[in-house]
């Protein structure tokens, strides 16, 4: 099943044209990638399909659904939860209550206990530091915690933007192992990344993003292949 | 007399803190300041004279039917006035928080006259004395009022679920809603909040000065949007600390014989507090955000 539609997006600031009309899909399971220099559009993207952005054509479907009219907290609702560029925790807030704002949308009794449950089985870290403001983590635990904070809501989809940012080589190795270990959970994935060489090597499929435009596409390993990607992005 | 002077300023201060708050938490949220609100202060006393002839002289009805229904005022204003205004320019909305604060000083001059009306009895005003310290019942009333509507504010504003999206939203807007926090309800709760507390500052500065008008909410306004930024606009706390020091340095400078240049004290307060930490003195640091 496709989880996430994109047809046809485009996405402007002012004047200037930040998306000109993307098309790309997403199918249950998958760990899909965007990959593409800075400034491509890769944020504009993922913050058009939060809602954070309105799109000026195109649309954005989830389970066939259509979502861009929607504000932000129902597509959060709908199961499309966003980990934002930058980690984004609440510095002037405990690591709990951050995690608790990430399950802000649950209703069902019990529902945040079971959830940080969950996040704390798969990020011991963040237990042993629940009750620290997360401002005074360092930028792996506060990447761990931004995912964590995600996965509150038990999201269907996760967007990634940009998790490798800022940390130290063996961390990224760590956050990308545990974005398979969250896939093979059963959540689909659509990662953001300058990094292509790590995004390519956790996807299944991945989309080359260039000022707006999509320019390449298809599985991960034929795009690790790829001339123009080896060249451009993968430093080869 | 030192002991006389504090519990005096104290007693302002706690009203100044009470409005102080609404300015903090609309700007820490929305960066917008709200030059309506001293004038929700101005109806919060108005409703109190109006309920003090329904409620048989409760001070507690009046005060809680003055909170309420300047909750719904504040929350209707910025629904009508400020949302539309969003996502323009900051300065439009700020300009349209001004015309709402003519509309309701021109709205109660028509309504009820220029001139101050005198608060219906609804406090026995005793007097004790302790030795050389003399202080009235309504001045603890206000004390006690104040000091429980503050703690009741920070046990929201910290435990309470709606309370933990206020701080998220106030420190990332964008984030707190990718969290999937409905951040329109966040801000109509936080006018709520802020416009009941206004009331009650009101009510009680009302009754203190036996005097209510439709000008009332200009200066104490104006004041308490002081004690908001002396304390760091946008920080809670720093709003009634805010508060407390421009009351006591009100009172003391009048006890020094500055009595005519009382309402510059404040101002002079404002001017050295930019000059000298713009942020205010519980405010962070200005931050850059990459």
């Amino acid at each position: 099943m496709t989880v996430l539609e994109v047809h046809d997006l485009s996405v402007a600031y002012g004047v200037i044209e930040a998306l000109k009309g993307i098309s790309f899909a997403v199918e249950e399971g998958e760990i899909v990638s965007l990959i593409g220099a800075n400034g491509a559009g890769k944020s504009t993207t993922l913050r058009t399909i939060s809602g954070l952005l309105r799109a000026k054509g195109g649309r954005v479907a989830y389970k066939g659904k259509e979502i861009g009219k929607l504000p932000p907290y129902k597509i959060v609702e709908l199961g499309v939860t966003q980990v934002p560029e930058g980690r984004r925790v609440f510095t002037r807030m405990s690591v709990l209550e951050n995690l608790e704002m990430g399950a802000y949308t649950c209703r069902e009794r019990g529902g945040v206990k079971a959830g940080l449950k969950r996040v704390f089985a798969r990020f011991p870290r963040l237990a042993e530091r629940k009750n620290q403001l997360a401002g005074t983590l360092s930028g792996g635990e506060q990447q761990m915690l931004a995912m964590g904070r995600a996965l509150m809501s038990r999201p269907e989809i996760l967007l990634l933007d940009e998790p490798s940012m800022g940390l130290a080589p063996l961390l990224v190795k760590e956050v990308f192992s545990i974005i398979k270990e969250i896939n093979a959970d059963g959540t689909t994935i659509l990662l953001v990344e300058q990094n292509a060489h790590m995004a390519l090597s956790i996807s299944g499929r991945a989309y080359v993003l260039q000022t707006g435009e999509i320019i390449l596409s298809g599985s991960a390993s034929e795009l690790m292949q790829h001339p123009e990607v080896k060249k451009a992005y993968l430093g080869d | 007399m030192l002991i006389q002077q504090i519990i005096n300023g104290l007693t302002l201060g706690a009203t100044y803190a009470l409005i102080a708050l609404g300015y903090t938490m609309v700007y820490g949220i929305i960066q917008l300041i709200n030059f309506a609100h001293g004038d929700i202060f101005m109806i919060g006393a108005f409703i109190g004279v109006a309920a003090a002839s329904i409620f048989f002289h409760n001070f507690f009805l009046i005060l809680i039917a003055a909170m309420l229904a300047c909750t719904v005022l504040g929350v209707t204003i910025e629904r009508v006035a400020y949302r539309p205004l969003r996502r323009a320019n900051r300065l439009n909305a700020l300009i349209s928080t001004i015309g709402v604060s003519i509309f309701l000083e021109t709205f109660m001059t028509v309504f009820k006259g220029p001139q101050p009306i005198g608060f219906p009895h609804v406090l026995n005003n005793a007097t004790y004395r302790l030795g050389h310290t003399e202080f009235s019942s309504i001045q603890i009333i206000i004390l006690l009022v104040s000091i429980l509507l503050m703690v009741g504010l920070q046990g929201i504003v910290r435990y309470t679920k709606t309370g933990k999206a206020m701080r998220a939203a106030s420190e990332d807007y964008d984030t707190a809603s990718l969290m999937g926090i409905n951040i329109n309800r966040v801000i109509s709760f936080t006018f709520a909040i802020g416009s009941a507390l206004a009331a009650a500052g009101g009510v009680l500065v009302g009754i203190y000065f036996n005097s209510v008008d439709p000008y009332m909410g200009v200066m104490v306004g104006l004041k308490a949007f002081v004690a908001a930024v002396l304390g760091g606009i946008g920080n809670i706390p720093g709003a009634m600390l805010g508060g407390m020091i421009l009351g006591l340095a009100e009172v003391f400078g009048v006890a020094a014989g500055f009595s005519s240049y009382k309402d510059a004290i404040a101002f002079t307060l404002l001017i050295v507090i930019l000059l000298v930490r713009p942020t205010g003195l519980l405010g962070r640091p200005l931050q850059r955000k990459v």
